[in-house]
C-alpha cells in the first residue's frame, strides 16, 4: 500500500505526463480511500486552472494600462 | 545539397510557423516585462530576428526554446537600455537547502499526512472575488525563487515539462519533485489564507 506521500507525488506527475496503469490504479483506489489526497488531487488541479486564469488577468489588466 | 533546389527560405520556419509560438513568448514576457506594449514589443522583435535568421535555426533544439533564447535576449536589452533597476533573480543557483525539508513539514515519517488538505468550499467561487488575487499572487511569490520559476513556466507560460527542464536545467527527477512542492506550498498557503478563512463550519482535523 502506499502512502499518501507516494500518492500525492504521483497525482502531481500525472498532471504533466502520462502515467502508467497500474500508477493510475493505485491512485484511483487510494483516493476512493483517502478524503485528504482526494483533495489534493481537486485542488491541485484547481491551483493549475487558477494559474492559468491569474495569467489571463495579468494580460488584461496589462492591456488597460497600456 | 538540398540547398541548391530548394527555394531560399526555409519553409519550416514560415510567418505562420514563428507566429504559432507568438502565444506563449507573450505570455513569457509578460510575466519578465510586466507590461503589455513592451511584452508585445519584445515579442515582435523576437519573431522578426528569428525570421531573419532563420537559416541560423539547427533544429536541434526545438524551435520554442531557440525562439525563447532570442525573447530572453531582446528582454535583456530592453533592461540595459531602461534606466529602471531591476533585481533579477539568478535562478541557477542552488536550491536553498531548507527546500529539501519542505515535505516534511506536509507529511509524517510514515508517509500520511501532516494535517493534511481540508475540502474547500466552491473553490470556483474564489476565481470571481478580487481579494482572492491578492492572496494567491502573494502565495506565487512566497515560493523559493526557482521553485516560482520552474512552476510560473509549466503553469503561467504553459511549456511542456522538458522544456522547463532544459530552461531551467532541472533533471527529470529534480523536475517532479520541484513541481509538486510548489503544488503542496500554493496549496497550503491558498488553505490557510482564503479557504479556512472563509470556512464557517468547524475544522475537523
Amino acid at each position: 500500500m502506499r502512502s499518501c506521500r507516494d500518492i500525492t507525488g504521483l497525482v502531481s506527475q500525472g498532471m504533466d505526463k502520462q502515467l502508467s496503469l497500474g500508477e493510475r490504479l493505485a491512485i484511483g483506489a487510494h483516493v476512493m480511500m483517502c478524503s485528504r489526497c482526494r483533495n489534493f488531487q481537486s485542488q491541485a488541479h484547481f491551483i493549475r486552472t487558477t494559474a492559468q486564469t491569474y495569467l489571463e488577468r495579468l494580460q488584461d489588466e496589462s492591456e488597460k494600462k497600456s | 545539397m538540398l540547398l541548391k533546389s530548394a527555394p531560399v527560405t526555409a519553409p519550416s520556419l514560415s510567418e505562420a510557423v514563428l507566429s504559432e509560438h507568438r502565444p506563449v513568448l507573450f505570455r513569457y514576457a509578460l510575466l519578465k516585462l510586466r507590461d503589455h506594449e513592451l511584452a508585445d514589443d519584445a515579442v515582435q522583435e523576437t519573431l522578426l530576428a528569428a525570421w531573419q535568421t532563420a537559416a541560423a535555426y539547427q533544429g536541434k533544439a526545438g524551435l520554442r526554446t531557440w525562439l525563447i533564447g532570442i525573447l530572453k535576449h531582446k528582454i535583456a536589452d530592453h533592461w540595459r537600455h531602461s534606466a529602471r533597476e531591476v533585481v533579477t533573480t539568478e535562478f541557477d543557483q542552488l536550491d536553498n537547502p531548507d527546500d529539501e525539508a519542505d515535505e516534511d513539514v506536509f507529511f509524517m515519517s510514515n508517509g500520511h499526512w501532516n494535517g493534511g488538505p481540508t475540502t474547500w468550499n466552491d473553490p470556483e467561487a474564489a476565481l470571481k472575488q478580487q481579494e482572492f488575487w491578492a492572496i494567491y499572487e502573494t502565495c506565487q511569490n512566497n515560493l523559493p525563487p526557482k521553485m516560482a520559476k520552474v512552476f510560473m513556466l509549466r503553469e503561467l507560460v504553459g511549456l511542456e515539462a522538458s522544456e522547463v527542464c532544459g530552461e531551467t536545467g532541472l533533471s527529470d527527477a529534480n523536475y517532479w519533485v520541484t513541481m509538486h512542492r510548489a503544488r503542496l506550498r500554493l496549496r497550503e498557503c491558498l488553505e490557510v489564507r482564503w479557504f479556512n478563512q472563509s470556512k464557517k463550519e468547524n475544522n475537523h482535523a
